[in-house]
């Protein structure tokens, strides 16, 4: 492991202020992407107590920052637009840390909005890369292929059926935590197991109820030091670890397909936290997939490679349990525009500060948030105190 | 060969032409490091372990292995709408690179397919200019 002393003096010093979705989220043909970026910018800056004109950094992904910033209107002294999939937001606030404590800004703000189901104008990749020569003209193209490949491989490692039925544990436990959010997608709906193994196949081995929603969303945050969050409306979150990182981009050049680079972001956000791995009260892990979720439990290392179907079943993850894990609703259940990295911490802010209504766990004094993007490409880990 | 295949072809960039080219005269090249004899794909100027120009290009008979495979239900594009459900693989070739294609001349069920089966190349040719490397269990 590399050394992270250095690391560790950024630990708890900065803190998050404000955490916003935009106005709505779900089905939100009226309004363009940029207009959900601008949306949840100004809910999050009100969340926080602050102006736009207190924005002098800007963090996005997908989007260049010219174009956010200009449709919000800010002009910000410093601009980090990483674009490496999902996980980018959770990636921001490792650099939004870095830029303030090295005086590149003094207030963040990380925005998000995509239309995932109702955009106008595609989002297109450029045409010269690998992935698009070497997989897509065998039709490996886009995440379920991709990811489906990785899942395939877990199973012949560590046994298919004790996999299904943690994916399925997974699927039905996600869905039970957002029939108790009323901004979660499938807030109405219940799931049940056979609901779960008789739903079509999408790509085998995922059933539909495997994958994400395709929703429009947004969502921001807002960073600052420790000192100038005790001017904030309310009690900031405090950021005690950071990881980032990736190892290839298209998944035939994924170097173990059933370790993705959380294997180095999980401790890395745990060691400069200072915390151990059984402290963490909630779990919010990017569930692009249901097998995401258990393949990252194990990089992170709640347990060992190739035991999470057993850690599942041990624990309990439905509402009541003893393991909080995306009490959201995740990208399953809750919303998934795209890019659903950003809502991990958004709701990872909100158990800290005890305003998760119904859904709100106790004790939730620390957070550990998960981001994967790409197709299991990079990853990002954020440990969050109260 | 009349060219409506509407699938998406491979958008060769200079460092992979000799790999495409190949394919067409049924032929499989890759890259290996002459100081260490390693093998890599995709196509590269550089050798990946250590950093130097010293790629050299060699033959091989695509003798392989399923390492992981998927079925396809859902096309992920319109142009893929009539081939589900068909088979996505990672192939591991005896020399040791991994690379992504697909498994024909089988139906595509989960009964058919083990990990580690033993695999043959087929080249598939999709119009005048593209071969594409697809593989058939041995």
């Amino acid at each position: 492991m590399p050394n992270f002393n250095k690391l560790k003096n950024l630990s708890g010093k900065m803190s998050i202020i404000g955490v916003s979705e935009s106005d709505q989220i779900g089905k939100v043909p009226e309004k363009s992407p940029l207009a959900l970026h601008a949306e949840a910018a100004v809910n999050a800056l009100d969340d926080a107590g602050l102006n736009l004109s207190d924005v002098d950094g800007l963090f996005t992904a997908g989007w260049s920052t010219l174009d956010v910033a200009e449709y919000i209107g800010i002009q910000p002294r410093y601009t980090d637009s990483t674009s490496v999939g999902g996980s980018s937001f959770v990636i921001h606030i490792a650099h939004a840390i870095a830029a303030i404590s090295a005086g590149y800004c003094d207030v963040a703000l990380i925005t998000h909005g995509q239309s995932g189901r109702s955009d106008r104008v595609p989002q297109e990749k450029h045409l010269g890369i690998p992935m698009i020569q070497f997989e897509y003209p065998y039709g490996i193209i886009g995440p379920p292929s991709s990811y489906s490949l990785a899942c395939s491989r877990y199973m012949y490692q560590y046994g298919e059926d004790r996999t299904r039925n943690a994916m399925a544990e997974i699927a039905v436990s996600t869905r039970k935590w957002a029939n108790l959010n009323p901004k979660a997608y499938f807030y109405d709906k219940g799931m049940t197991h056979d609901d779960y193994h008789n739903s079509k196949w999408v790509s085998w081995p995922f059933h539909l109820l495997d994958c994400c929603l395709v929703t429009d969303a947004g969502a921001a945050i807002i960073i600052t030091t420790n000192e100038r969050a005790k001017n904030a409306r309310k009690k900031g979150v405090n950021i005690l670890g950071v990881g980032e990182g990736h190892d290839h981009s298209m998944i035939s050049q994924m170097p173990d397909l059933t370790k993705a680079f959380g294997t180095k972001t999980g401790p890395q956000a745990i060691e400069m936290s200072g915390i151990s791995i059984n402290d963490i009260d909630l779990a919010m892990i990017y569930d692009s997939f249901t097998y995401t979720v258990l393949v990252s439990l194990e990089n992170i290392g709640f347990c060992k490679p190739g035991e999470g179907p057993d850690f599942l079943l041990e624990k309990s993850i439905i509402p009541g349990g003893n393991f909080p894990l995306n009490t959201n609703g995740g990208g399953l259940s809750y919303t998934h525009p795209g890019m659903y990295g950003i809502f991990t911490i958004v709701e990872a802010v909100r158990q800290l500060r005890n305003e998760a209504e119904n859904r709100q766990i106790e004790n939730c004094n620390l957070a550990l948030a998960h981001g994967t993007g790409g197709l299991l490409s990079s990853t990002a880990t954020v440990v969050l105190g109260s | 060969m009349k060219d409506n295949y509407k699938k998406p072809l491979p958008i060769p960039q200079p460092e992979s032409d000799k790999f495409w080219n190949g394919l067409k005269k049924k032929e499989i090249w890759i890259q290996r490091c002459s100081s260490t004899n390693q093998f890599q794909f995709y196509p590269r100027t550089h050798c990946m372990l250590h950093n130097q120009n010293d790629i050299e290009w060699v033959k091989v008979s695509g003798d392989s292995t399923l390492f992981t495979y998927a079925i396809v239900y859902q096309a992920p594009m319109h142009s893929f709408v009539d081939d589900v459900p068909y088979v996505n693989a990672l192939v591991k070739l005896n020399e040791g690179p991994i690379i992504p294609s697909n498994i024909v001349d089988v139906e595509p069920d989960p009964s058919n397919f083990k990990i580690g089966m033993k695999l043959k190349p087929v080249f598939v040719n999709v119009n005048k200019n593209f071969t594409l490397l697809k593989f058939r269990p041995a």
